[in-house]
């Protein structure tokens, strides 16, 4: 049992009744004015619903997204581009045009999607936040984007993020600095600040992302939606600008985990592009979304939850502890067994990614010499172009990350780096195996801190680093990490949400979802809607 | 739509290898196009010419022969040997040598941000042939590697490659040296076979303003064999390179051919006093199109190398990678090595582990053809001379049209000598290869028959063999078609030397006056009145009996 020694100041559990719900109470206005908001519903299966029903045409739902997001859009800078409205609305006519002659339409009919800028799209820029590429447009749809049109979705737009994902602010963009739309003053996290801030403004029903080191997880939890982190393997990487490709994947955004988990049944599965995608069986996640009304009293009966000791110690804001301590009631109340678990490992993990993936990095990123694609500055040497192309291409986090990687791969320094960083690695994974063999899940929280302030960190690396403390050991250990929202600290206009982890076994996503949604449709009094778009989103 | 995002490197000062390029931008533009000398396209699987020996035909130096009286040459080879899959190793373009610039690329081996390569696994399979046929320890366990630097030529900025654990290693190479430079047996060490990709081309523009990358090349896939330092002469070297142009035709994982760049040949060679434990300093030469370029090149460095010691100025031999220029004859700087280059290798994280099953290998290993060794200690078994197997053993197409000819019965010797003669004569004046004749090795085995039994003469028997290569058909047939059989009835050819020394009493009058030659005339005449057919043999007996009857 977890000790509960803390008071929650802004999250009150109330204990054991029979509804097994929580209370999730703030002080702020939004909150206050509103009565018990309901459980999230899955936009996704709401919009197939009326639009098959034929309540609503998907031109009006696009339509009503588009004026959202362009008037939010000042305010945030989530995306880095906007598809065309009429382009938008062609798209949804069309399936206007299916579904009134009965004709079959995707899982996805309908839903607009935002795809992070480091996933290639053949019909838009694809930057990844770089000058360098600057209006590139790559020829081809990543695996996970072809998947998603074909499963009818409609992309909206290419979402901000910090340079090549690295980064824990998008601050690191070369374009712009995405603002977090619980407080326009606050980071959105990253690096796929962009796709978390339009989720959360609900710019876009759902949106991907990619996670090399909680990029992800960590923005989900600033800004307050679901962040799901599949599986290394489980979604292909083919046409997402490599970062560090032993870490890297496409995850998914969603403002509940039911669309989470549909967003990502849409893209998984083996490619033939990417020798590293799974050709594990893929489960039918939607199955796992049963309604609060079929619950049982204790839907989560047996389960046992590992909640990591080294995660709830210190350098951890003692409020997000407390919101932890108390997801962790509320999962006890729910039927759960939880205990701590100590992953001794836990703290090497940072400084392993950081090694690894820098050392990745610096050889992903050779490719952009200027001579092919993206920017080139003449030179009359071919050293000058190649350095100049490069010094005036990339930004400063980018090439310190070049510059250590390429360090730590030098003859004479790869055995005390990247050797070492691997043994790590496989000591990591390990512990987390045996971890996993004894608890259903492990717990902890998405990130030591709720959103900080826009410029906070910027100059000061190692601190940003330290951020990713939480989430850097999942992509070392390759598995599925769920994160979502569970409770609110003191910060901006209506509290700043925190969100926390659930880390499950390789290619077990299920077990993850339908706890989360579990524990998401229970979690009571709680509404994770923004105050900026919090009177017209429904 | 991926051409145009190509656009060409211009460099001021062109020189074979720049040491910088100087580059310019033109938005839009293609600048891929190929300078004037537009190539004709030319298939993977090109005519593989029965080669006669490419081995240089003349002999060492006298000067070289004096210097090796106190000198030894320390030779190893690196060869890259292009392999003839039908796509390239990570992608599905297909390679085509001489296509038009950038007409075979795709975003992966264009390296293009977010693709991703997967491996063809026709590119194991021919490793392991290869390590097999090399006698090689195979790793059932090895992975690839990224080899790290920047040239325009390489998409990626690194090379997949093979760095700790090559596929295989540890093997070695039985050749015969050809007679002519005294033959004998040698062995040399395989140090390893490695998988990697092929890396693009610069093309420099005539005016030398600029130069253009072609990306066609780039991803094909190669094995690098490494020789172990156990050659001596350029000799021996040039005759390991030709043993492992053979294989790899022996096993078809590759074409081969030097001259499109298939097989490429980079020697390491250094000098030392005989006796002497310690290597010299070695140097890399590149650019070695044909056999006896590396055997030429090696006798010019051995004796550059040599002379500077000889002078007292060894350490002008320094590490470094030197040209051979074909055209002076001589080897050039290119770049001098300053330290070992740091290609900063580490496993590539986008490609799984290669793990091969014992039954995948054996299944492989029981599939291998006979290879060159084996074949050449066979022939050399059936009584044919080391010169003869050598050549029939040469090319793989040759040795199957001997042994099918042998199959078919054919004496073993006279087998080889129309092969080697007359047929090899043919495809070499008609640029033709042996599959590419019409004569098939059953009606070689025919026409050898046919001679030894009698029913033709040689003579004839020649012609006809350039029938039956040119236009094909049957010896039987043609012999019947054209009436061609030999005539050997003693009292026919009688009559018809009666009948021709009858009507040539002039020429027998002075035959018998002393002018024997005329022999050749009266023969001559009776072959005509028989066109040929008559048996040369019985005819002489009896033109001689004739005309020396009355004396």
């Amino acid at each position: 049992m977890l000790s509960s020694a803390q008071t929650p100041r802004f999250l009150r559990s109330t204990t054991a009744t029979a509804t097994t719900s929580l209370k999730c109470l703030h002080t702020s206005p939004i909150a206050t004015s509103a009565a018990i908001p309901p459980p999230p519903p899955s936009q996704i299966l709401t919009t197939r619903k009326s639009l098959l029903s034929r309540q609503t045409s998907a031109v009006d739902l696009a339509k009503s997204f588009l004026h959202r997001l362009r008037r939010s859009e000042p305010q945030l800078s989530s995306f880095l581009y906007v598809s065309p409205d009429e382009t938008v609305l062609k798209q949804a006519e069309d399936l206007d045009k299916k579904i009134k002659n009965n004709e079959a339409v995707g899982p996805l009919a309908g839903v607009l999607v935002g795809v992070k800028d480091n996933i290639c799209t053949h019909d838009m820029p694809s930057t990844a936040g770089s000058k360098l590429l600057e209006n590139y447009r790559p020829p081809y749809d990543a695996t996970a984007v072809r998947k998603l049109r074909e499963s009818g979705a409609i992309v909206v737009g290419k979402t901000n993020l910090d340079e090549f994902g690295m980064g824990s602010t998008t601050e690191g963009s070369a374009y712009q600095v995405t603002a977090n739309p619980w407080d326009l003053t606050r980071v959105p996290g990253g690096s796929s600040g962009g796709s978390a801030a339009a989720v959360s403004a609900r710019q876009c029903m759902v949106a991907l992302g990619s996670d090399t080191g909680g990029s992800v997880r960590q923005p989900a939890s600033f800004c307050g939606v679901v962040g799901l982190k599949p599986t290394y393997g489980r979604v292909s990487r083919y046409g997402l600008v490599a970062y560090a490709s032993s870490l890297d994947v496409i995850g998914c955004f969603g403002s509940s985990v039911a669309d989470a988990g549909i967003l990502l049944q849409a893209i998984s599965g083996h490619d033939n592009f990417d020798a590293t995608s799974s050709k594990q069986e893929i489960f039918d996640y939607a199955s796992q979304f049963i309604s609060i009304d079929d619950m049982e009293s204790k839907p989560l009966q047996g389960l046992k939850v590992g909640v990591i000791r080294e995660t709830l110690e210190d350098g951890v804001d003692s409020e997000v502890i407390s919101s932890i301590r108390n997801a962790v009631s509320h999962l006890e109340d729910l039927g759960c067994t939880a205990s701590e678990v100590s992953l001794p490992s836990f703290s090497l993990g940072l400084p392993a990614y950081y090694i690894l993936a820098s050392c990745e990095s610096s050889s992903n990123l050779s490719r952009y010499d200027g001579v092919r694609y993206g920017n080139q500055v003449f030179g009359d040497e071919l050293s000058s172009l190649y350095g100049d192309s490069r010094a005036q291409g990339f930004g400063s986090e980018v090439k310190m990350r070049i510059l250590m990687g390429t360090y730590a791969l030098s003859a004479g320094y790869y055995d005390a780096y990247y050797k070492r960083a691997q043994q790590v690695r496989t000591i990591i994974r390990k512990s987390f195996k045996d971890a996993l063999d004894k608890y259903d899940i492990l717990i902890s929280p998405a990130a030591p801190s709720v959103a900080y302030k826009i410029g906070e960190k910027k100059n000061d690396p190692l601190a940003m680093y330290a951020g990713d403390i939480m989430t850097v050991n999942v992509n070392l250990a390759g598995l599925p990490a769920l994160v979502l929202p569970c409770g609110f600290v003191e910060g901006g206009p209506a509290g700043l949400p925190v969100g926390f982890q659930m880390i499950g076994a390789a290619f077990n996503e299920e077990k993850l979802l339908k706890i989360g949604h579990i524990f998401e449709q229970t979690l009571q009094g709680c509404s994770f809607i923004p105050p900026l778009v919090a009177d017209e989103a429904t | 739509m991926a051409l145009t995002l190509f656009r060409g490197l211009r460099s001021n000062c062109f020189r074979s290898y720049p040491p910088s390029l100087c580059i310019t931008r033109k938005h839009g533009v293609l600048h891929c196009s190929m300078s004037s000398s537009a190539q004709g396209q030319t298939a993977t699987q090109e005519k593989q010419h029965a080669q006669l020996k490419d081995v240089p035909k003349r002999e060492p130096s006298k000067k070289l022969e004096e210097v090796l009286k106190h000198y030894e040459a320390v030779i190893g080879i690196e060869t890259h040997v292009q392999l003839a899959t039908l796509t390239k190793a990570f992608c599905s373009c297909p390679y085509n040598y001489g296509a038009q610039p950038n007409t075979s690329v795709c975003p992966i081996c264009m390296g293009l941000p977010g693709a991703l390569p997967v491996l063809n696994s026709k590119v194991i399979e021919s490793a392991v042939k290869v390590g097999l046929a090399l006698n090689c320890k195979l790793s059932l366990s090895s992975k690839f590697d990224r080899k790290q630097y920047f040239y325009p030529d390489l998409p990626k900025g690194y090379q997949i490659s093979q760095f700790d654990i090559p596929i295989a290693a540890d093997g070695y190479v039985d050749i015969d040296l050809p007679i002519e430079f005294g033959g004998g047996h040698r062995k040399f060490g395989i140090t390893r076979v490695h998988m990697e990709e092929d890396a693009g081309k610069l093309l420099h523009t005539g005016n030398g303003n600029f130069s253009q990358v072609d990306l066609n090349r780039a991803g094909v896939p190669l094995l690098e064999i490494v020789s172990e330092p156990d050659m001596r002469t350029g000799v021996e070297a040039a005759e390991y390179a030709a043993e492992i142009q053979r294989l790899v035709r022996y096993l078809g994982v590759s074409n081969g051919n030097m001259q499109e760049g298939s097989l490429r040949c980079d020697v390491n060679i250094s000098v030392r006093p005989i006796g002497q434990v310690e290597f010299g300093t070695k140097v890399e030469i590149k650019n070695l199109n044909s056999f006896s370029s590396v055997s030429r090149a090696i006798d010019f460095e051995i004796l550059r190398q040599v002379r500077h010691i000889d002078e007292g100025q060894a350490e002008k031999i320094v590490l470094e990678t030197r040209l051979w220029e074909e055209g002076a004859q001589k080897t050039v700087t290119m770049r001098k090595k300053e330290g070992l280059a740091d290609y900063r290798y580490f496993p590539e994280p986008d490609l799984p582990e290669v793990n091969l099953s014992e039954e995948y290998v054996n299944e492989i290993r029981n599939s291998l053809p006979e290879l060159p060794e084996t074949k050449r200690r066979r022939f050399e078994n059936m009584g044919l001379s080391m010169q003869d197997v050598l050549f029939l053993a040469n090319d793989v197409n040759v040795a199957a049209f001997f042994d099918a000819t042998i199959a078919s019965g054919a004496d073993v010797k006279l087998a080889a000598n129309w092969i080697m003669g007359d047929i090899a004569a043919y495809m070499k004046n008609e640029k033709l290869s042996v599959n590419e004749i019409k004569l098939t090795p059953q009606e070689l085995g025919e026409l050898i028959a046919s001679i030894k039994g009698g029913t033709i003469s040689g003579k004839i028997g020649k012609e006809i063999l350039f029938e039956l290569m040119a236009k094909g058909g049957t010896v039987k047939g043609l012999i019947k078609e054209k009436d061609l059989v030999q005539i050997t009835d003693l009292s026919e050819i009688e009559k018809i030397v009666d009948r021709v020394l009858a009507e040539n009493p002039k020429q027998l009058e002075q035959y018998r006056g002393g002018k024997t030659k005329l022999q050749g005339f009266f023969a001559g005449q009776i072959m005509k009145e028989t066109k040929g057919k008559a048996n040369p043999g019985i005819l002489n007996k009896i033109l001689l009996e004739k005309l020396n009857a009355k004396a």
